[in-house]
Order: C-alpha cells, then sequence, then structure tokens
C-alpha cells in the first residue's frame, strides 16, 4: 500500500524552487485546457461541429446559472470569465486527478539518504497551496471587482463606518472584516479536504478489493470533483454579485 | 495510557462526533427536498440542485472533521 502523505512530495528542484508533483499536473491540467480551447478556437465555425456545440451547451448553461444569480445577462458575460476559468480549471484538475497514471507511476527517490517511492502526478487539490491559491486569487478579485463596480469608498464602507468625521471600523466592520479571512479558510480547506479525502478513500478501497468494488467509488469521486468545482465558482459568484450590488441606506 | 493511544481515541472521537450534526443536517435536507418535491414534482431539477448544493455544504463540515483526523493520523 502506497504511503499516504498530507503534503504533496518533490520531484525536482529548479535552483532553489521545489516542483512537486501536485504542481505537475496542475501544470498538465492546463496544457489541456489550453490545447482544448486552440483547437476550438481553431475550428470555430458558424455551423457548430460536435466539440463546438458541447462547448457552446456549457457555456450556454453556465451563463443561465449566472444570469439566476446575477438577474443580468450583461453583468454575466462580464463576469463569466473568472467564474468559467475557477470552474474548468478545478474541474479538470479534479478529473485528471482520478486517472489510473496518476497514483501508481512513479520514481524511486533518494530523500535524506532514506529511499522513498514518489507518484509524478498527484491531483492538484489534495495539495492545500494549491487551494489557499485559489482561494486568495477568489478573495482578491471579489474585493477588485467590488471596488470597480461601486466605488473605492462605498466598496469599503462595509468596513468602516464612513459617516462620522474620520473612518472608524465598527463592530459590524470588524466582523465584516473577519469573515474574508475565514472564506479563504473555508474556500480552501472544502476542496483540499474533499479531494484529499477521496484520494485516501480511493486507496484504501483499491487495496481492500482491488477489482469492481471500487468502481462506485471512482463515479463518487467523479461527481465529488463536479460538485466541489461547482461550489467554488458558485460562491465566488455569489460574492461577487453581494460586492458588486451598492447598498443605499 | 501512552500517547500513540490517545492519539488512536483522539482521531475516532473527531470523526464521530463530528459527523453527527452533518449526518443530522443532511437527513434534514434529504426529508425537506423528498417533501417538495413531492408536493411540487415540477420542480425536481430546481430543488434537487438546491438539494445537491446543502448537502455539499454540510459535507464540507464532516470534512473538517475528517481533515483534522487525517492530520492526526499522517502528521
Amino acid at each position: 500500500m502506497n504511503e499516504i502523505s498530507l503534503r504533496a512530495e518533490e520531484i525536482f528542484r529548479i535552483g532553489s524552487w521545489p516542483v512537486t508533483n501536485a504542481l505537475l499536473l496542475a501544470i498538465v491540467s492546463l496544457l489541456v485546457l489550453l490545447s482544448l480551447g486552440l483547437i476550438i478556437k481553431r475550428k470555430i465555425n458558424l455551423v457548430p461541429g460536435k466539440i463546438q456545440s458541447i462547448f457552446e451547451l456549457l457555456l450556454e448553461q453556465i451563463l443561465k446559472f449566472m444570469d439566476s444569480v446575477l438577474g443580468d445577462r450583461r453583468l454575466s458575460e462580464k463576469y463569466l470569465p473568472l467564474i468559467a476559468t475557477i470552474f474548468l480549471f478545478i474541474m479538470t484538475s479534479n478529473w485528471l486527478g482520478l486517472f489510473p497514471f496518476v497514483g501508481p507511476v512513479g520514481l524511486n527517490l533518494e530523500h535524506n539518504g532514506k529511499h522513498s517511492f514518489v507518484p509524478i502526478f498527484r491531483a492538484p487539490a489534495s495539495d492545500l497551496n494549491f487551494t489557499i491559491a485559489l482561494a486568495i486569487i477568489s478573495l482578491i478579485s471579489i474585493n477588485l471587482l467590488g471596488i470597480f463596480a461601486i466605488g473605492f469608498k462605498n466598496h469599503f464602507s462595509k468596513f468602516f463606518n464612513a459617516h462620522k468625521p474620520f473612518p472608524v471600523i465598527s463592530f459590524v466592520g470588524l466582523l465584516e472584516f473577519l469573515s474574508e479571512f475565514v472564506k479563504i479558510v473555508s474556500f480552501s480547506f472544502r476542496l483540499f479536504g474533499n479531494v484529499f479525502a477521496g484520494e485516501v478513500l480511493l486507496l484504501i478501497v483499491g487495496f481492500l478489493v482491488p477489482y469492481l468494488v471500487p468502481l462506485p467509488f471512482l463515479f463518487l469521486e467523479v461527481f465529488v470533483g463536479f460538485i466541489q468545482a461547482f461550489i467554488f465558482s458558485m460562491l465566488t459568484l455569489v460574492f461577487v454579485a453581494m460586492a458588486i450590488k451598492h447598498e443605499t441606506h | 495510557m501512552d500517547p500513540e493511544a490517545m492519539k488512536l481515541l483522539a482521531i475516532a472521537i473527531v470523526m464521530g462526533l463530528g459527523t453527527i450534526c452533518p449526518a443530522i443536517a443532511i437527513g434534514l435536507i434529504g426529508s425537506k427536498g423528498a417533501d417538495a418535491i413531492g408536493r411540487n414534482p415540477e420542480a425536481a431539477p430546481k430543488v434537487q440542485t438546491a438539494m445537491i448544493l446543502a448537502i455539499a455544504f454540510a459535507e464540507a463540515i464532516a470534512i473538517y472533521a475528517l481533515v483534522v483526523s487525517l492530520i492526526l493520523k499522517f502528521v
């Protein structure tokens, strides 16, 4: 049975910068998305082909869903790049992490005089660095989009009480400020926990009964990968929708 | 009690207590969802989407407990 390690293992270093196996699979999923995009861009047609119709359907579904939250097609199209990028990236990386070449293919590396087996690929979201980075990106873009949509002063008026002669941080403002950091924690731990737990579950089930029995669990993990990507992007969307709304008191 | 046994006990307690509330939550969500679909079968797709979302949120709490116990076990 493979050793379960909570942190992504290091494969090699570029200078003093460690390249982990989770990072490698994240790069692979970026390449997959990039090549898909290039293929579709080259074959784009007024009469859609097979791949193009699938992606047009997907795009239409995402836009329709965003409409139900934002209530305006113009706004949905404006924020589509952020939301759809988060959704597609997390979903591809989760699904790539389920492929059979991810766990067992690896190298025997020597580390501190100790030989150990290190898989070359690992689901990116089972590394906390990946999910925290995504959470910070989504938090920064929520705040930036809020500032661009309703102005610096209006956006930060939820943290500071601007009606006084000088801005004072209020109790509610303090709570709002804290909740921004809590968002990072809940965003990142939700995704990390789900994907990492899935990896451990698949490993243990595969160890107990190697044939047929892991199938329903694999299906569950495909579903969880989709649902978690959906939740991550939908929560970002909901927070963006809250940030760009100007509240008039 | 030696530290190793205490650690295993802690893992078991974290998992056991941490999954009680999410289990209740998922049960409630499922029962309300089935209720809603029974009352209004045309709204089934919408109810199902909301139901699965809410279940995923409730499940996240159990996942936090799982992460804590995995950290206890493997770090």
